[in-house]
């Protein structure tokens, strides 16, 4: 969980990503930042995230983001 | 005879009046609907400025009242200038500084953003109470001849400053009475549209609606996130037209979701903008095997397009893919350092000459005689051609092929930046003595190497920009020197951080 908020804070430094339950309805989440995202969690935890599996279910919040993690098995 | 664009719409909207003509998210409306919008707006706009041939600012977010807003102010005679409302209101109003328009159409809450920051309100036209009851269109517009402009589209600068195009009527009616027949666009046409309303590309998904009585589709952008609802948009809209750019394409291939999505109807696939790899094309041609797939090439300055690639062979993934042919009543010379043309084989610059250049940068007149010149191949009468900067060949086949640039002009996520434009506002960041920005075509990264006292932290850098700068223009990697490398006569040597940063 601290390794995504780290992750998230790196790519908007303004935010407190913690407890938000939805990035994207709150505007904290474009899609510039989204692309660094997705290839900042792949670099991170060496997995590669199936197209399929980016929709905004999956990004919306840091549990999101750790449960998807979790089905590419990557230890967060 | 055609001089005017909007006679399109006007006898689109006689000849279908109740067929969709544009949707955004919200609403669906109708070519009479947008059509009585449009005359609505001109009537507002005529009871504010006698003027005609000045430009409007349009200061409004993707969607259809934008749409009947530019056709408003065609209606009333004028040319419209689409302003981004995500860009920091510092570059707003540095545009709206030089391009003194005539009036800002906008909503309350933007109005509001604009008024704090200082722009004056007797030239904000706040649409949302504005009824849209039928009543005469003005008839102002008749007067305009094709020369006169159309829109001022606004590009990055080298020197931090923002050059508005002006383009023509005469040049937009080439341009599109081209691509209805090379594309053989009529009424089925359902376009799918990406380009963002201050890049031009969107010119091409606009006009054919109007001109063909094509549908236009504003495609939500949050849906350019998520490739999977994206390509359901598509099938569920049942577009068949699209017009991209590479860099969206190629984030659908590489996450290769093409093939997991039912019922798509995709039967023209257009893109230009930047560079399109022959790999990812090759991956959306085994999807849409019976497409037509072309790749259009062109500054702002000639009227979006001035060459095109139908693809009509196999290309190998490493192949470049080219940018193929002038358009019909374009040519194109390729000059090299002599100001010849070049040989078959042979590097030079692009330039173009034709109906299609723009009337030149508004309220620059240094900037429009440097890349607006003399055709060096006739010395007979004056003639301009438009100098654009990008170095091309022609192959055996007669082909054009994209090389590179002659300056430091990129083009990022498809949006043309000037990397002196970037390093004019990082020099404005406390801390900063010198800088360099560098752009690595393979990783797709713009690169911020700066000379301080010491580290600065990437997110205060980032800040700063951010009041000046729109997102796409912000560097994702920060690399700090003590002293940046210099040439002999102490310039920053560009070439070495090139060499040492990777190209």
């Amino acid at each position: 969980m601290e390794n995504v908020i780290a992750i998230l804070k790196n790519i908007r430094p303004e935010f407190d990503y913690a407890g938000v339950d939805d990035f994207f309805a709150h505007g904290m989440l474009d899609s510039f930042d989204l692309t660094v995202l997705v290839s900042s969690l792949e670099e991170r935890f060496g997995i590669s995230i199936d197209g399929v599996d980016i929709v905004p279910e999956n990004f919306r919040s840091t549990e999101a983001i750790v449960l998807l993690l979790k089905k590419y098995g990557a230890a967060t | 005879m055609q001089i005017n664009v909007l006679e399109y719409f006007v006898k689109t909207a006689e000849r279908w009046p109740s067929k969709l003509a544009v949707a955004d998210s919200q609403q669906e409306w109708s070519f009479e609907r947008l059509r009585r919008r449009a005359g609505a707006i001109a009537r507002q706009i005529v009871k504010f400025t006698e003027a005609t041939n000045l430009p409007i600012a349009v200061y409004l977010p993707k969607a259809n009242e934008a749409i009947a807003s530019f056709l408003g102010v065609l209606f009333s005679g004028n040319c419209y200038a689409p302003l981004d409302v995500k860009a920091p209101v510092s570059r707003t109003q540095a545009i709206l500084g030089q391009l003194e328009p005539s009036l800002i159409l906008t909503t309350k809450e933007l109005g509001a953003q604009l008024q704090s920051a200082g722009v004056a309100s007797p030239h904000i036209l706040i649409l949302d109470d504005l009824q849209d009851e039928e009543g005469p269109i003005p008839d102002r517009w008749q007067e305009c001849i094709d020369t006169d402009p159309v829109y001022i589209i606004h590009t990055s600068g080298s020197t931090g400053k923002p050059k508005g195009v002006v383009v023509t009527h005469r040049g937009v009616i080439d341009y599109i009475d081209w691509a209805r027949d090379t594309f053989k666009i009529d009424e089925h046409c359902v376009i799918g549209n990406q380009a963002p309303l201050i890049f031009d590309n969107s010119t091409l998904d606009l006009y054919l609606c109007f001109a063909c009585g094509a549908t236009l589709r504003l495609t939500p952008e949050e849906l350019f996130l998520f490739p999977v609802r994206l390509l359901e948009y598509l099938a569920d809209k049942s577009i068949n037209f699209i017009f991209w750019v590479p860099s969206v394409m190629v984030a659908v291939a590489d996450k290769r979701v093409l093939d997991r999505v039912k019922g798509l109807h995709l039967e023209k696939i257009l893109f230009a903008g930047e560079v399109m790899p022959a790999k990812h094309l090759n991956v959306w041609r085994s999807r849409f095997p019976n497409a037509l797939f072309a790749n259009l090439y062109g500054p702002t300055e000639i009227t979006v397009d001035c060459t095109y690639y139908i693809v009509d062979r196999d290309l190998g993934d490493d192949e470049p893919v080219p940018i193929g042919r002038p358009c019909r009543n374009s040519d194109i010379l390729i000059l090299n350092e002599q100001n010849e043309a070049c040989q078959t084989a042979e590097r030079g610059e692009l330039c173009v000459r034709g109906t299609s250049l723009a009337a030149g940068y508004w309220n620059q007149p240094v900037q429009t005689a440097a890349a607006f010149v003399q055709n060096p191949l006739n010395p007979h009468y004056p003639e301009l051609i438009y100098r654009t900067g990008d170095l091309v060949y022609r192959n055996e086949n007669g082909e054009i092929i994209y090389v590179g640039r002659k300056d430091f002009q990129v083009k990022h996520m498809g949006y043309r930046i000037e990397l002196g434009d970037i390093e004019h506002f990082v020099l404005q960041v406390p801390g900063i003595r010198n800088s360099c920005v560098l752009y690595h075509f393979g990783e797709k990264k713009i690169i911020l190497v700066y000379e301080a006292e010491s580290d600065i932290d990437p997110g205060f850098i980032r800040n700063e920009l951010a009041r000046n700068l729109p997102k796409y223009m912000w560097p994702s990697v920060f690399l700090f020197r003590l002293e940046l490398p210099r040439t002999p006569n102490g310039k920053i040597d560009r070439q070495q951080l090139m060499t040492e940063y990777g190209k």
